[in-house]
């Protein structure tokens, strides 16, 4: 342990931290707290009154099939973007660990979907894939394959799961090629003598390695999944066909800023809150357990 | 066990960078090879074409009299023990030991046994369900050997694996090292920049530089006949001190640039003008009571007092050195002070003749 650093000013230590705190508290505390205080609160239609409501919001959100709906939704395309971004970028993570000539230009096209805007990459999802224009649409209709994610719900939400999961993709690239690099060569070469052929090394060594990484990669792409994606959504399916696209994050939205049900849209935020909250807590605590750091 | 043959066996990078010029050496079955040399001198790449790790450029190396230079490292039947140890940071130090012997389906009850044999030869025994960073550097580098002995493989390779080692613990695992060695009789290739490890350890020595073997041979082989200038540097601690000197007239030996004569015994001595070096180990300078009876005076630039010796560093008074410097070791029991210019005598008889252009032994 190293020793606490002793500030012999009283207030200084408090105005070094207080930039930091004046962000989190503008931009985090307040609109929380603003969120819990609504979801406790009926709006009436014209934004004149509120009333105090207790716990109705709560209990009609949870008793809404919609919102149900929106549950399943959400539990589906988290897992699927968190699992697909995670294994393909692995995939080429691993691939790109090997290649010699040319490795930066590979790496540097990997990362570069990453500075592209979630609107921005489900546009382009959905210029190659819409049904009356798209690229890959047509040579999929063609091939004799019914695409209409237009129409069909499972569709649709395949087409926002790639997209979400195409723009992680790169992000989560960067970290498992940076600790694959931090992986020693030694140890891939004595498990080689070692007589393990090269998938056993891959499962036995390199992944059990980044585990950290792995670790830290699914906290961050659970959460990605269930706040970041709005965007994708939004411009991809606008929650539809028939809400099948629409996720918790997504109705908070549609609730809140088209149809105007402020109290409803503050009490899924709040449980939205809570979910993350609890997911974190869950992974750190049963998850965190396989993992070895160094 | 077996022998290991290389067999002028060279390694290139991108067709041009020769790391490897070469190389040929026999390692009887059960010896232990040193391959001693600074770095980049193509030892550890030699030692990483045997156990497969490097292709191999051109020439053969066979192990157990098969040539195995298109197997893959698994299928060459040899351990390695690395710098780092390349112990799996995950596995605790039983399955660490184990993973070679599981890789190859050995039975769970045979795997247990082996584990627990080289456990107890080495120590380990109270330390099965540790981690590797639960673990000191000595033990770590235990259980990198226990990983390697478990296989019992036709060979050991090591990759300077006491470099990480403080100086203490690493003369505690020299002769550790070297007592399972023999007890095992495992041909071993040992590749370390160390020279004394590399002259207490070694059955055959092989001194590289510049990727071709200098010379092959017994350490003491090396020690007493250096086959080049480079080998008489390297090899020794202190480094022999090099005089710039030529032949005399016929018979009358040799004459040193820094003025006077000598004549070595057991040494031919060079024609009559011929540039040399004469090669002398600070060990075989010895104090003389008075400057007629000096081969050569050195005036003392610096004193190290050892206890057991004294090592007088200096310049020859007169004329040159080598780089100018001249080390002797003198007994502990003499007192000398910097500026002091000291009358020494040459150990004739355990002088050396070097060429001055080719650097070669005479």
């Amino acid at each position: 342990m190293s020793p606490r650093v002793t500030f012999p000013n009283k207030i200084l230590p408090y105005a070094l931290l207080l930039p930091q705190l004046v962000i989190v508290g503008i931009f985090f505390y307040w609109p929380a707290s603003q969120a819990l205080y609504q979801s406790v609160l009926r709006e009436d239609p014209f934004g004149l009154r509120s009333t105090f409501v207790g716990l109705a919001n709560f209990r009609r959100v949870l008793n809404d099939p919609n919102y149900l709906n929106a549950v399943q939704n959400t539990a589906v395309f988290s897992v699927a973007v968190a699992f697909l971004a995670m294994a393909v970028a692995l995939l080429l993570a691993v691939m790109a660990d090997k290649i010699i000539k040319g490795k930066g230009f590979y790496r540097t096209m990997l990362i570069w979907p990453y500075a592209v805007a979630p609107a921005i990459a489900g546009m382009v999802w959905l210029f190659m894939f819409n049904p009356t224009m798209g690229t890959f649409a047509f040579m999929l209709r063609s091939s004799g394959y019914a695409w209409d994610p237009l129409l069909k719900g499972d569709q649709a939400m395949l087409l926002v799961i790639v997209a979400a999961a195409w723009k992680q993709i790169s992000y989560n690239f960067l970290f498992f090629v940076a600790g694959l690099q931090a992986i020693p060569k030694t140890l891939i070469e004595a498990a080689a003598i070692d007589g393990a052929g090269e998938t056993k090394r891959f499962w036995t060594i390199v992944f059990p390695l980044l585990a950290p990484i792995t670790f830290f990669l699914l906290v961050i792409n659970t959460t990605y999944a269930f706040f970041d994606t709005f965007g994708i959504i939004h411009a991809v399916t606008g929650g539809g066909p028939g809400k099948a696209t629409e996720t918790l994050v997504y109705k908070v939205y549609h609730d809140g800023f088209v149809n105007l049900i402020l109290g409803d849209s503050a009490a899924q935020s709040v449980i939205l809150m809570v979910i993350v909250i609890a997911l974190t807590a869950i992974q750190f605590r049963y998850v965190e357990k396989k993992v070895h750091y160094g | 066990m077996a022998t290991v043959e290389l067999k002028d066996v060279r390694k290139t990078y991108g067709g041009r960078v020769e790391a490897v010029k070469g190389v040929s050496i026999d390692i009887p079955d059960g010896a232990m090879c040193v391959l001693v040399g600074p770095s980049g001198c193509g030892k550890s790449t030699l030692l990483r074409m045997i156990a497969g790790l490097e292709e191999i450029t051109s020439g053969t190396v066979s192990i157990g009299g098969e040539v195995v230079n298109t197997r893959g490292p698994a299928e060459r039947d040899i351990a390695m023990v690395f710098q780092n140890y390349a112990l799996y940071p995950h596995m605790k130090v039983y399955d660490n030991m184990a993973y070679g012997l599981r890789n190859r389906g050995m039975a769970k009850d045979e795997i247990d046994r082996r584990v627990r044999e080289a456990a107890a030869t080495l120590g380990l025994a109270e330390l099965l369900e540790r981690r590797p960073r639960e673990l000191s550097g000595g033990q770590r580098q235990r259980v990198a050997m226990g990983r390697a002995i478990v296989r019992s493989p036709k060979a050991f390779l090591f990759d300077e694996p006491l470099s990480n080692l403080d100086a203490k613990l690493r003369g505690q695992m020299r002769i550790e090292i070297k007592n399972l060695q023999r007890a095992l009789g495992v041909t071993s290739v040992y590749v370390t920049h160390d020279q004394v490890e590399a002259m207490t350890l070694a059955d055959t020595l092989v001194v590289m530089n510049g990727g071709i073997a200098e010379q092959i041979d017994t350490p003491m082989a090396i020690y007493e006949k250096p086959a080049s200038i480079f080998v008489a540097g390297f090899i020794g601690s202190p480094a022999m001190n090099l005089l710039a000197a030529h032949g005399a007239e016929q018979g009358k030996g040799l004459t040193l640039a820094s003025g006077g004569a000598i004549k070595p015994r057991d040494l031919a001595a060079p024609e009559a003008g011929r540039q040399v070096l004469l090669g002398v180990r600070p060990e075989h300078l010895t104090l003389v009571s008075d400057s007629k009876n000096a081969d050569i005076e050195m005036k003392v630039t610096a004193v190290e007092t050892l206890g057991a010796d004294t090592l007088a560093h200096g310049r020859p008074v007169a004329g040159d050195a080598r780089g100018g410097e001249l080390i002797a070791r003198l007994p502990g029991s003499v007192r000398i002070s910097e500026d002091d210019v000291l009358p020494l005598a040459i150990d004739a008889g355990a002088a050396h003749l070097f060429d001055a252009g080719t650097g070669k032994r005479i």
